[in-house]
């Protein structure tokens, strides 16, 4: 064992107090970051990847349909009015589809929203792909302006067969004062 | 009394059962001392897996308290016994370390099978999105046409019972405006989130309990042959009116569930007929008290005197411009407690209780507010 | 240093700047007991509102506060300083050391206290009122939903933290340097053993709730987003970061009492501890545990159903060490001598009631029934008999069984047994219904009830008032026995008490040890 000091009361305490900072930046360095991958990779939470899915898959299964069904839900006072356009899906494993989702800012005043994405069941997060979302970035509206949000993607062909129904659930935050805290930090 | 439901339904005693049922059914009984067997399959697993664990901790408890309650007897200094000196014996301490090891594998064993069973959400018939909202619950019946049947289930115990003013009713603080309607026999999937804070959904009878994260979805599901009604409430502290946001479940026979739903979707579509009506100002009045009560009462008092919100007696906003009334009301106030009602309450609700506010507590305005007003202040008029 | 042999010094000034372990230890256990006053009045304030359905005393705002102030006082402010303080004042008179390793970071670990806590109350004064989002304040509520005072409760949470840090920290260097010759780790008394490891734990863990606080900080204040979706956070992040301190946490209380029960019971059965080498292991076992169980307190969060499994079978064999535990002390029973003084009466219910509380927490373990379980009264009922009976009555039994070792003068034999027997009833009334309306189905830390659970409520009601006439008997017994108690001068004390500590001249004098005591090796651990 490395010691710090002759004196073995400063060494241990030298010790321990490195420990508790060690302990404290675990937190931030280990935990959070760790926490996120795992949510990425396992999909806990639902939670499905943060940026556009590029690998291409192979092929098509034309011999499976799943059922995405679509779920929109508001957070507290978020008045926009919000939801899929169509609710539910049949889609092939490995073949790309598009829908969009209806977004409207009734207030007078432009705002920014947050679509945040959530998968159940969970287990099937990490085979939802998409290519293309409205949830990769913050969407600004004007005052009573209206929005078609796009959304593409890919169910890959390696879903467990036992999943037949997928939800995918957006909840959309106003984040008007975040996006422009942060224009003015700019 | 314990009989297996569904042996006896088997027995066409439908009726007989559904009276025995309906007594039965009480819940939670009065001073009721244990778990719930419930209505479900999973809820009896569950029951008969807690029963073998608590009957195992209590074979061991009567093991360890009468081996010590026999020491504290008979190996007092009091009976003249001299002190034994011995302090280890690693075989007994061997012993005790692996045996209550293989008691617990065998406890692991069922309580898996369980918990497998209760994540096996796949093929339900049903969908019900159930989001918790400080201090309601909406529910969404998910539908592939896109014509969803959706509502709020608000408390119904009046104020005056939990304030002491009035006697107690029979469900006090177990009942609501809306329960979920469910049809029996069939699987039902809960997709379950929050609009604000976490929430939890719990109904003991059905077993189900899962936290409603805001931003996140979880599942969970259910399905009882035995029609009754069943009663939860909230299950994490979600802020002042956490013990005041009862779930209510309302099992049906399949049949019923269906004139149930066709009668909601009426129900939705009278309401947009009523948006067409002109109505007077006592009938406003009427209406909007009882939206008031239900959603506005919590925070801003029976008297419009404020509370956790501002008061509304002699408010700027309620003796003043009525558009910015309206604003307030459907948009809610962004960064306050004050919640956008415009999705929660229909135009007409919106029209009585915005009325209501500017017409009671002293508020004499004498203006009203028509439905079609609501609904063209939604569309930016 | 100056002179080593002069006696305290006269005054104020001896409070507020001495190094002295001994005086350090008695402030601590001081401000632990005002402390339990303090949150004891919180929750008969909740007890009272319960007492019947309906809103009749607070409303449901103050209530919660009243949770929220009456878990952290006494978590924070009571059990822990107490232990903190019986580490004080018996740590180096029983390794034979003259004082804490660092005596001036001891009188500071101290005195941050007091300030802090004036703090916390304050804020029930503040506009918008205390934190009212439970004692495990799970984001968004203790966040974006939270009272402003909610800033003052984390600087709160951080003192706190530092101060348990520096304690633990001294408890660890004094415990490594200044032991007696001849006294190994395997023949320290086991009080020693658990606050070791004890000390190591919140070395580990105070760190981790202070990052969560942190975080909380800087969401509500600098726009961070770590557990609000709205910028890719993740509320149940909060509840990972808060449990894998949460669950350490809940040994960092229960391990001393451990260590306390295990010097008591042998004393008076008059016979050795069995099995002393199986709890040094069990109790590190229990250490290790504790960091791999935490989401056991998140069964319903919706994790995957892998992770639900991990945890559950990690948490069920926590059951084996604490096992071996109870068994070893009722072996230490069997065959003994015994008489039932005070501090033996409350070991005794320690011991059959945590033994209680163990068993509900294997229940509680069993993931698949946890979702019938979890946040209703079955939770409260097992947590405070973990809590309440294990923690506090031990620590009742500590302040019985050293108080005549510190002060030279006897307690009152029949009103310490009158506190014990009214102690038990009133707990065992407050507590044992609650196991049944949480069964029932009533969801914890709500203000008001369904009708159905109303007979069980009053009777937890009226026993928590018992429970807490109870205390006022003790306070009153111990301040008796401190100004005109019976003088004792037998260094004993208690005719079956082993240790160095029993050594010493009664009452111990302001110095013990200026030389060390020489440890018989041949002598096993006491």
């Amino acid at each position: 064992m490395i010691r710090v000091s002759a004196n073995p009361v400063v060494d241990i305490v030298a010790k321990l107090v490195t420990t508790a900072a060690l302990m404290f930046a675990f937190v931030f360095v280990v935990m959070v970051p760790l926490y996120n991958v795992l949510c990425d990779a396992l999909g806990i939470n639902g939670k499905t990847a943060s940026s556009a899915y590029t690998s291409v898959p192979a092929a098509v299964d034309e011999d499976r349909l799943v059922t995405i069904q679509f779920v929109a839900t508001n957070n507290d006072g978020m008045p926009w009015e919000f939801a899929p356009s169509q609710t539910v899906m049949k889609v092939h494993p490995g073949a790309v589809n598009d829908t969009v989702f209806l977004a409207r800012n009734p207030l007078p005043q432009p705002m920014v929203a947050q679509a945040i994405p959530s998968v159940s069941p969970s287990r099937a997060a990490e085979y939802f792909h998409k290519t293309e979302c409205f949830c990769f970035n913050q969407q600004p509206l004007d005052g009573q302006a209206s929005a078609q949000m796009p959304l593409q993607f890919i169910v890959d062909q390696d879903l467990p067969r036992d999943i037949r129904t997928i939800t995918l659930s957006y909840t959309i935050f106003d984040v008007t004062e975040m996006a422009s805290g942060a224009i003015a930090a700019r | 009394m314990c009989f297996n439901a569904k042996r006896l339904s088997k027995l066409a005693l439908g009726p007989v059962l559904m009276l025995l049922s309906a007594f039965a059914l009480a819940n939670p009984e009065v001073n009721q001392v244990n778990m719930a067997p419930g209505v479900t399959e999973v809820g009896k697993e569950i029951y008969d897996l807690h029963m073998i664990i608590l009957g195992i901790c209590v074979v061991i408890g009567i093991g360890v308290f009468g081996v010590m309650f026999y020491s504290i007897f008979y190996h007092r200094k009091s009976r003249g016994v001299t002190p034994a000196t011995f302090h280890e014996s690693t075989q007994v301490e061997i012993l005790w370390t692996v045996v209550p090891f293989f008691i617990l594998i065998g406890m692991a064993i069922p309580a898996t099978n369980t918990l497998l069973s209760i994540y096996d959400n796949d093929d339900a018939e049903l969908d019900v999105l159930i989001t918790g909202y400080q201090w309601k619950w909406k529910y969404e019946y998910l539908n592939e046409n896109g014509e969803n049947v959706s509502f709020f289930s608000n408390l119904r115990t009046p104020q005056s019972e939990i304030y002491n003013t009035e006697a107690k009713g029979e469900h006090y603080l177990l009942e609501v405006d809306n329960p979920l309607v469910l049809p029996a026999g069939k699987k039902v999937r809960f997709l379950i989130t929050a609009n604000d804070v976490i929430h939890s959904w719990w109904v003991p009878h059905l077993a189900v309990k899962k936290d409603a994260v805001p931003g996140f979805i979880n599942e969970a599901w259910t399905r009882t042959d035995q029609t009754g009604i069943y009663r939860g409430q909230c299950a994490e502290l979600c802020g002042k009116d956490h013990g005041f946001m009862p779930i209510v479940v309302n099992v049906v026979e399949p049949a019923e569930y269906d004139d149930w739903l066709a009668g909601k979707q009426a129900e939705q579509a009278e309401i947009a007929a009523l948006m067409a009506q002109e109505f007077t100002l006592d009938e406003l009045m009427e209406r909007g008290e009882a939206v008031y009560q239900r959603n506005c009462l919590a925070c801003h008092g029976a008297n419009g005197e404020g509370g956790v919100g501002p008061a509304i007696a002699a408010s700027a906003v309620a003796t003043g411009d009525l558009s910015g009334h309206l604003e307030i009301g459907i948009n809610g106030v962004p960064g306050t407690a004050m919640q956008a009602f415009g999705g929660q309450i229909n135009d007409v609700e919106m029209a009585a209780v915005i009325t209501y506010q500017r017409n009671a507590f002293g508020n004499n305005m004498g203006d009203l507010v028509q439905p079609i007003d609501v609904f063209n202040h939604k569309k930016g008029q | 240093m100056g002179d080593h042999h002069h006696g305290p010094a006269k005054g104020l000034g001896r409070w507020l700047f001495t190094t002295n372990h001994k005086d350090i230890g008695t402030m601590y256990l001081w401000f632990s007991f005002a402390m339990f006053i303090l949150g004891g009045a919180f929750a008969m304030i909740i007890r009272a509102e319960l007492f019947q359905p309906g809103m009749q005393l607070v409303d449901p705002a103050f209530f919660n506060q009243m949770t929220t102030l009456h878990g952290l006082v006494m978590v924070f402010g009571a059990i822990m300083p107490s232990f903190v303080g019986l580490a004080n004042w018996l740590i180096p008179m029983m390794i034979g050391a003259p004082d804490m390793a660092l005596p001036r970071m001891n009188n500071w670990s101290f005195w941050i206290l007091p300030p802090t806590f004036l703090l916390l109350a304050s804020t029930l004064f503040m506009e918008g009122g205390a934190p009212a989002f439970g004692w495990t304040f799970y984001a968004p509520l203790s966040t974006t939903y939270a009272p402003p005072s909610v800033t003052f409760f984390i600087f709160s949470v951080h003192i706190l933290g530092l101060s348990s840090i520096m304690g633990s920290i001294n408890i660890i260097a004094t415990v490594m340097n200044m032991r007696a010759p001849g006294m190994t780790y395997m023949k320290m008394p086991l009080f020693v053993w658990t606050w070791l490891i004890t000390a190591f734990l919140l070395v580990a863990v105070m760190p981790v709730l202070a990052g969560a606080v942190t975080m909380m900080l800087m969401d509500i204040h600098f726009g961070t987003s770590f557990f609000s979706a709205a910028g890719g956070g993740d509320p149940v992040l909060f509840q990972h970061v808060f449990w894998f301190f949460g669950h350490p946490e809940v040994y960092i209380i229960i391990l001393p009492a451990f260590g306390v029960v295990s010097q008591i019971i042998p004393a008076f059965s008059r016979k050795p501890l069995f099995g002393y080498d199986s709890m040094v292991y069990a109790t590190s076992s229990i250490a290790f545990l504790s960091f791999i169980v935490w989401a056991h307190h998140m069964y319903t969060v919706g994790m995957p159903v892998a992770g639900e499994l991990f945890f559950m079978y990690a948490t069920m064999l926590i059951a084996v060490p604490t096992g071996v535990k109870v068994f070893n002390w009722v072996t230490t029973m069997w065959r003994g001598a015994m008489t039932f003084e005070t501090p033996m009466l409350f070991c005794i219910g320690f011991l059959v009631l945590f033994t209680i509380g163990g068993f509900t927490g294997l229940m509680l373990s069993i993931a698949p029934a946890d979702f019938q379980y979890h946040d209703s009264y079955f939770v409260v009922a097992h947590f405070h008999y973990v809590m309440v009976a294990g923690a506090v009555f031990s620590m009742t039994a500590a302040v019985y069984f050293w108080l005549p070792k510190w002060c030279g003068r006897m307690y009152n034999e029949a009103m310490g047994k009158t506190h014990f027997w009214i102690s038990f009833i009133g707990f065992n009334l407050t507590f044992f219904p609650q196991h049944f309306v949480g069964l029932a189905g009533m969801p914890r830390r709500i203000p008001d009830y369904a009708l159905q659970f109303a007979d069980f409520n009053m009777m937890s009601s009226i026993g928590a008032f018992i429970y807490g006439a109870s205390q006022i008997l003790f306070l009153y017994n111990v301040i008796a026995t401190i100004v005109a108690g019976k003088p004792v001068s037998d260094e004993k004390v208690w005719d079956g008490a082993e240790g160095l500590e029993w050594t010493v001249p009664t009452p111990a004098p302001y110095h013990t040890f200026e030389t060390p005591p020489k440890v018989d090796p041949a002598h096993a651990h006491s």
